[in-house]
């Protein structure tokens, strides 16, 4: 398993945000995190990368494993944990930067500073996230010019120039036209070959298209974990049965 | 009803009108006397002589404004010296990595700086700091009067200024884009010096140019504690006279109303005012140019 989540539980101040979840993930697959507003579908992904730490009065307990290894326990790395569990938003958010200035950040920030490396590997990024043939002629450009669609496939281009092997995409199309969309999701699809892929969204129909799996999460529970099309055609909960005929959330 | 909201809202335009009509009533003050100025003292020499004596008897008087910009100048280098590294690291401090205890309490304390009466400055530029400088560095051989004093205590002064706006400008950088960057492994201060500051680098210009124009034209304290001697120089020991601290001299000093010499302070005024509407100009289309990216 890449991904083995214990028995998690998250607080935030005396809210109980997560009440014990527990889901395996396999290597090379797509899970998808389904649910409605608020169920904690976002504070679960963000588990994965910690990037709850970042949270004052948000405590985490439960095991998470991570290629076997306890992410929580104090010999991990943070900075490598993050390295190798890339994160994309729900709104693109590039930096104020160019866009080779964007992608190479990762990069930068982990002490790579031999050039070469650092221009093919934006390449190589740019290329993996179908932005390459847009932008080649203008990375000196600001990345703050680019459509909505664009920003977001070069924040996923930003994401994997680190070298991820688990790519987390919280609503990464929710900001955007069904174009970019479909852009997005197919490059989903590409990239579960070399990552494993965790995606939240609220789009019933992404969800079925792009997953492997998918989880169904109600008022900090997981409810159900199934095969996509199994969780889709004959679910085995009322509530997801519910949820996905669209009859509450 | 309709009748009593009449009487406000011409209340409140006769105050407003007031108000632009006193702005329109100095400038075009200040122009005229500029002008009459300029119809003795030609522009060019205005600009270029390197003495200003306009005080000395007819065939010394010098009318050259550079001394006193120079003045200016040097304190107010000296003054974002201290507050513009400080005030930026302050600003850095708090917004990404105090808690919020720490920001409440340390904010209010550094807006206090700001409230203290700028004469208190000014004594104590020329009563403890001068002096405090010439006993540790006996060597520097620091006159009693000099730019060095006036200008680190203006740099303090200005200092929540810079810090209190730049604070702003960081904490109002989105949070999505810190977690951007931890997202790839970055460390805090990667995060703080890469992304944030970079993005909120419009608002933090801002804060520093109103300090700039605040420093140019800071009064009481160089009026105390720089001295009153026009001196072309860049030596921060020596004594100076900036803009600001000629006009107070002039409209102290037994100078007649009608005389050249008395004229010489709308020329002087005039020429701050381009300088600090120069710089409020820069600051607002820096505003406006690049405030709206992260809406
Ligand atoms: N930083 C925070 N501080 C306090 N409470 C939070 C915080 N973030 C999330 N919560 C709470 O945790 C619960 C779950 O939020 P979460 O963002 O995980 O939901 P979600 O399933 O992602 O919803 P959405 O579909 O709207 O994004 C919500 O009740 C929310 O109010
Ligand atoms: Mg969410």
């Amino acid at each position: 398993m890449k991904i083995e989540a214990q028995d998690v539980h998250v607080y935030y101040g005396q809210e109980h945000t997560l009440k014990g979840v527990s889901l395996s993930v396999k290597k090379n697959t797509v899970t998808a995190l389904i649910g409605p507003s608020g169920c904690g579908k976002s504070t679960f992904l963000r588990c994965m990368n910690r990037m709850n730490d970042l949270i004052d009065n948000c405590k985490v307990s439960g095991n998470i494993l991570i290629d076997g290894v306890d992410i929580n326990s104090p010999s991990v790395n943070i900075n490598e944990l993050r390295k190798a569990v890339g994160m994309v938003f729900q709104k693109p958010n590039p930096f104020p930067k160019t866009i080779f200035e964007n992608v190479a950040y990762g990069l930068r920030v982990n002490g790579v500073s031999n050039k070469e490396y650092i221009n093919d590997k934006v390449e190589w990024s740019l290329k993996q996230a179908a932005l390459w043939d847009e932008v080649k002629d203008k990375l000196k450009k600001s990345a703050l010019a680019l459509s909505g669609g664009q920003q977001q496939r070069l924040c996923i281009a930003r994401a994997l120039a680190v070298e991820p092997s688990i790519l987390l995409m919280d609503e990464p199309a929710s900001a955007l036209d069904p174009i970019s969309t479909s852009k997005i999701e197919e490059l989903i699809y590409n990239l579960k070959a070399s990552y494993t892929i965790m995606i939240v969204t609220h789009n019933m129909q992404q969800a079925s298209r792009t997953s492997d799996k998918t989880a169904f999460f109600y008022m900090g529970e997981l409810v159900e974990y199934d095969d996509t099309r199994t969780l889709f055609t004959n679910p085995k909960k009322e509530r997801t049965q519910n949820y996905i005929t669209g009859r509450f959330g | 009803m309709k009748r009593s909201e009449k009487i406000i809202e011409a209340f409140l335009l006769a105050c407003s009108l007031l108000t632009v009509l006193t702005t329109v009533g100095i400038i075009a003050v200040l122009l005229f006397e500029t002008v009459r100025f300029f119809e003795v003292v030609p522009i060019w020499n205005f600009l270029t002589d390197t003495e200003w004596s306009p005080s000395f008897s007819k065939d010394q008087q010098h009318f050259g404004i550079m001394p006193l910009l120079a003045g200016t100048f040097l304190t107010t280098f000296i003054a974002m010296a201290v507050a513009v590294p400080l005030g930026i690291t302050i600003a850095v401090y708090l917004s990404e990595y105090a808690s919020n205890r720490v920001r409440n309490i340390v904010k209010p304390i550094l807006e206090i700086l700001a409230s203290i009466p700028t004469i208190v400055y000014g004594y104590f530029a020329l009563a403890f700091v001068t002096p405090y400088i010439q006993q540790a560095f006996p060597s520097l051989e620091l006159n009693n009067f000099n730019a060095l004093a006036p200008g680190i205590i203006m740099g303090i002064m200005i200092l929540p200024l810079v810090s209190s706006l730049s604070e702003d400008a960081l904490h109002a950088v989105p949070r999505m884009l810190r977690e951007g960057s931890y997202g790839m492994g970055a460390t805090k201060f990667q995060t703080a010096f890469r992304v944030v500051i970079p993005a909120a680098l419009s608002g933090i210009a801002v804060s520093i140019i109103l300090a700039l124009s605040r420093a140019v034209g800071e009064t009481m304290i160089v009026a105390i504690a720089a001295g009153n001697k026009p001196t072309l120089t860049f030596n921060p020991l020596n004594q100076v006279q900036t803009a600001t601290t000629y006009i107070v001299q002039t409209v102290n000093g037994d100078v007649a109303n009608d005389s050249i010499e008395y004229k010489t302070i709308y020329a002087v005024g005039m020429s701050l005012f381009i300088i600090t509407l120069l710089l409020n100009n820069i600051s607002f289309w820096l505003k406006k140019r690049y405030q709206q990216v992260y809406k």
